[in-house]
């Protein structure tokens, strides 16, 4: 199929779907007749009724849906020079797919190590920090939601949003400063006798997982907070006079409340981790390979924009699987997640 | 008793090595800002220096980044407010078969990678520009402005709505049966009870676009943001100038901390002051009555 | 001169639920008028159409004459005081009550002075810098009145305005309502569920039930001559014996209930063997040895200018008699015979009376 019809099928797509949904919403109100709701523009009244209009239309359309499916489209595309884009040759194809998976667009001889590798790699330790950041900021959660007094609750949220005030590339280089061969860390090692060599933390990757979980803590403590935050606290005290061993207080009250907070947390953070660009930038080893980065190269090294759109696409594919997993394990809506 | 004791001692050191982890780091960094030894390091300190900081703001790619950082940041604050408050009043308003795919639009790019919203936007505003001719899009810092904004509006659309969820309609009613037309509703009645939100919402905004790295380098094309310029410096190799720069915004952060901190304070007292005042006027209440107690003419003339 | 309000055969509906049915009634100019019955059944609809926030299915509303058929909240000459009120929490106590001059596009100093005569008017003066949330419960309700009034209403219509405030300060701003409407000398339309407010303070009551307006009326009327068996039970205390008609003779009809045959005045002129519902208020009734009923005295209480007492009927039911300074009320428990007169009893037709 020629590249043009697919376009086209792209323009139409949100023209279709919001006529359709106007259509409904015209026949029910005719349907109804002197019973229908008030109409959008008689209550919102003609000017504000366009502000709202366009931009919605503007940001839905231009800046979230096109912008997306223009992806998806590329991702099928070959790479072509621009005077060539739109013409004959410009034919939906699946080369680009191909070549994540074989390091070439013709021949399926040798799989594509590398990137097949790092993807696997940067979802499989995506998991890994988000499991480990969860583990780590319940207990500061629970403890800011339902055992500190207001003030020093106060004291808390500040203290936890400050540190992100700083920027990503920052915090990364802080903590490439502390693990560095020189760095404070390793010189306390020395220092106590525990190592005689400083420890590569680099190279090992070691600074790189701390820094990708670090990055992205507060996105797991606020979520899971606001979750245990509502839970009646009468729940716990009742189960504690009962007898409740603490541990079972929170495997079977505290955490399946929190639940909506957990997917919401987690989801965020793998997402984030996924798509980190900075910290595997900055604090990956030589032979280290995140997925971002080699997006970023098929984009801007390797100047091939369909390749990218393809690998990008694979990505996004990995957080909405991750999404929907959430979703169906926590038995949650969309709203809930995103609150 | 003692069980407690050594809960709360558990507690103590956890949420301890918990905050030695979140700043750590960045008390390192800092030291290292005044350290004058040449690459970041706290020992051996080689005697204090503020040399890093002149050194930083006489490095003319960072300030020149820096002020690319601030104007993209004012524009997304300019597009975002806007756009998510419009999104919010839709979402409310719409109807509700729509309602879920509407919200899926909406908070995708909340879920989505920073770094595919980044890639999106691009290849879109280049085939724009390849049909259409129009080159005006296809520039580094449109295309980051409308990148960033497509998912920073989406934020400031969850906190509107958080606010506009608690709007009382008998307000919006109480203005139209005052005369007031629907124009004049918003502007008097519902933005007025939004402004809380849209200042938070703008603060955020600001914030997020002026240390958002994952979007920025794909849409920024040639030109370069205060986070691109370091992600290059960092990458090259580091100086201290780096964590120079790193400790004027953590001060600028912990002062404008300490300012919201305060105003909320002074805030909150008024607010208290206020409700004593009320309580007190209930104990008056039933003493004055209409009739003689008002002037004559009041409502003859 | 036209009626300040007119309802023709307005019928309020929300797909099959009929929220107000057939209400046909006219308000005159200067009239304190309340709707009054139970939750739910149709009042606050009611009014809403009156200012404009719901189009009626069927019929017209007419204020001053005009029919208001397309006619906005913002462009009817009413105002409506909410239920919560609903005043701007972030404007001034001036603020507010200017803001209908403010959107007409009156200068400000226009603006502060009638906020300040009006505040004079409702005894706030000189507290238009305050803010809403300073203000006390009966103030904030004042203050709703002199926005509302601010704009010079033909109509003011006031939802339930009192429900929110305790019960002294209730009954002190009765007064204060009905004081300032007799000074602004405009029409009141009010609503309530309370039937001591819609009765101390309105000229005429609108008695409603299932969206249906049952009796329009002056207070003393609805108590002494209720049309409906619904508004008889509704307003005021009552005695209610259940049967059939089994004679009627000029304006006396003799009702077989249970508890014997009782007469009452027939008003609804009904005929024998219909249905019926004969009420007795309990000021009616006295201890009267040649009385139609048989009773055992049951709880009395006294509470000082008078005292009530329940009476279980040898035919079964209880009824409440009410006994002034000065009768002698019999000891709990003493077998008695109670009587009234036929003029005292209402028989009214059964149909819609739901009690058993
Ligand atoms: N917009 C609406 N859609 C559907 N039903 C409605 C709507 N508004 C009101 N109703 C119904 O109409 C009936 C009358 O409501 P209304 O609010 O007028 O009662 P009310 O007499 O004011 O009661 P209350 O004393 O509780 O305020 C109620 O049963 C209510 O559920
Ligand atoms: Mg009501």
């Amino acid at each position: 199929m020629h590249s043009s019809v697919g376009h086209a099928l792209i323009l139409a797509l949100p023209v279709v779907v919001v006529a359709f949904y106007a259509m409904t919403a015209w026949l029910e109100r005719r349907r109804a007749g002197a019973n229908a709701p008030i109409s959008f523009f008689k209550r919102n009244g003609i000017a504000v009724s366009i502000y709202l209009i366009a931009a919605v239309t503007l940001w839905t359309i231009l800046m979230i849906v096109l912008p997306q499916l223009y992806m998806i489209d590329l991702s099928f595309r070959p790479k072509l020079p621009p005077n060539q884009m739109g013409g004959p040759k410009d034919l939906y194809t699946l080369e680009n797919y191909q070549y994540f998976l074989f390091g070439s667009t013709r021949s399926t001889a040798q799989w594509n190590i590398i990137h097949i590798k790092a993807f696997a790699l940067t979802i499989g330790a995506s998991i890994v920090v988000t499991a480990f950041n969860l583990a780590l900021c319940y207990p500061v959660a629970f403890y800011m939601a339902k055992v500190s007094t207001p003030a020093r609750l106060r004291l808390l949220m500040l203290m936890l949003i400050a540190p992100y005030w700083v920027n990503e590339i920052l915090r990364a280089f802080a903590i490439r400063i502390l693990l560095a061969s020189s760095g404070v860390v390793n010189q306390a090692l020395i220092g106590l006798g525990l190592v005689d060599q400083p420890v590569d933390f680099l190279g090992l990757d070691i600074g790189m997982y701390a820094g990708l979980s670090y990055a992205y803590l507060l996105m797991m403590v606020f979520p899971l907070y606001n979750a245990i935050e509502s839970l009646d606290r009468n729940q716990i005290e009742a189960a504690r006079d009962l007898g409740a061993p603490w541990w079972h207080i929170h495997a079977f009250i505290v955490l399946p409340h929190a639940k909506p907070g957990i997917a919401s947390g987690c989801t965020l953070v793998f997402m984030l981790t996924a798509g980190a660009l900075a910290a595997p930038l900055i604090l990956g080893g030589p032979s280290t390979l995140w997925f971002t980065p080699i997006v970023y190269d098929r984009f801007y090294q390797a100047f091939n924009w369909s390749q990218g759109a393809a690998y990008a696409l694979l990505l996004l594919l990995a957080c909405i699987l991750f999404v929907l997993a959430a979703m169906r394990i926590g038995k949650l809506s969309l709203g809930e997640i995103t609150r | 008793m003692t069980g407690q004791l050594v809960n709360r001692w558990l507690i103590g050191i956890y949420l301890a090595g918990f905050f030695t982890y979140l700043f750590g780091p960045l008390i390192v960094m800092g030291i290292t800002a005044f350290n004058s030894s040449n690459y970041p390091a706290v020992v051996p300190f080689e005697g204090a220096t503020l040399e890093w900081f002149r050194i930083l703001l006489s490095d003319g790619e960072v300030v020149q980044g820096l002020r690319t950082s601030l104007l993209i940041g004012v524009l997304v604050v300019c597009v975002s407010v806007p756009v998510g408050l419009a999104g919010a009043i839709v979402l409310t308003q719409i109807h509700a078969r729509a309602r879920p795919l509407y919200y899926l639009v909406v908070v995708s790019p909340v879920l989505t990678p920073g770094v595919i919203i980044g890639i999106s936007t691009v290849i879109f505003w280049r085939d724009v520009t390849q049909t259409t001719g129009i080159r005006m899009f296809y520039d580094g810092i449109v295309m980051t402005v409308l990148s960033q904004s497509s998912f920073i509006s989406a934020y400031c659309m969850l906190i509107l709505l958080a606010r506009l969820q608690r709007f009382d309609r008998s307000l919006e009613e109480a203005a139209l049966d005052l005369g007031a037309t629907h124009a004049q509703v918003f502007r008097d009645v519902l933005l007025p009870f939004l402004r809380p939100a849209m200042l938070s919402a703008s603060v955020l905004a600001f914030l997020a676009s002026f240390e958002n790295y994952n979007t920025t380098t794909f849409a920024i094309l040639a030109d370069k943001t205060l986070t691109t310029v370091l992600a290059g410096r960092v990458r090259q190799g580091s100086t201290p100038a780096i964590s120079a720069l790193a400790v004027m915004i953590v001060a600028i952060t912990v002062a404008a901390a300490v300012a919201y901190e305060i105003l909320k304070r002074r805030d909150d007292a008024r607010r208290k002051a206020r409700k004593a005042a009320a309580a007190a006027e209930e104990g008056r209440d039933l003493t004055p009555v209409v009739v003689g107690g008002a002037p004559q003419s009041a409502m003859a003339d | 001169m036209a009626a300040a309000v007119e309802l023709d055969k307005v019928s309020i509906r929300f797909g099959d639920f009929t929220a107000v049915d057939d209400a046909t009634l006219a308000i005159e100019p200067g009239e304190f008028f309340s709707f009054l019955g139970p939750s739910g059944c149709g009042k606050t609809t009611l009014l809403r159409t009156i200012s404009g926030f719901i189009e009626p299915t069927d019929g017209s509303v007419r204020i001053g004459g005009a029919d208001m058929r397309g006619q906005g909240p913002n462009s009817r000459p009413t105002a409506l005081i909410f239920q919560n009120l609903a005043l701007f929490p972030m404007m001034s106590v001036a603020e507010n009550i200017a803001y209908g001059l403010r959107v007409r596009g009156t200068s400000k100093t226009e603006r502060r002075k009638v906020a300040d005569r009006l505040l004079d008017l409702i005894a706030l003066p000189g507290q238009g810098d305050k803010r809403i949330d300073e203000l006390s419960g009966g103030q904030k309700q004042r203050i709703a009145i002199a926005r509302a009034l601010a704009v010079e209403p033909k109509v003011l219509l006031l939802d339930e305005p009192l429900s929110a405030l305790d019960l002294k300060l209730r009954h002190h701003m009765r007064n204060e309502l009905r004081a300032i409407q007799r000074r602004v000398g405009i029409t009141f339309i009010y609503i309530t569920h309370d039937q001591g407010e819609a009765l101390t303070m309105s000229d005429r009551v609108a008695v409603m039930n299932k969206g249906v307006i049952e009796q329009v009326a002056d207070g003393r009327t609805l108590y002494e001559t209720p049309r409906t068996a619904f508004v008889a039970s509704f307003v005021g205390e009552n005695n209610a014996f259940i049967g059939t008609v089994a004679e009627t003779d000029g304006d006396i009809a003799q009702v077989a209930s249970p508890a014997g045959p009782l007469s009452g005045r027939n008003l609804r002129k009904l005929r024998r063997s219909s249905e019926a519902v004969l009420f007795v208020r309990p000021e009616a009734l006295f201890v009267d040895a040649e009385g139609p009923l048989a009773a055992r005295t049951g709880e009395v209480a006294y509470e000082g200018s008078q005292t009530h007492a329940t009476f279980t009927l040898s035919g079964g039911g209880t009824v409440t008699v009410t006994f002034g300074r000065g009768e002698t009320v019999p000891e709990p428990g003493a077998h008695v015979r109670l009587g009234f007169a036929p003029e005292d009893a209402i028989v009214l037709p059964r149909e819609g009376y739901a009690d058993a």
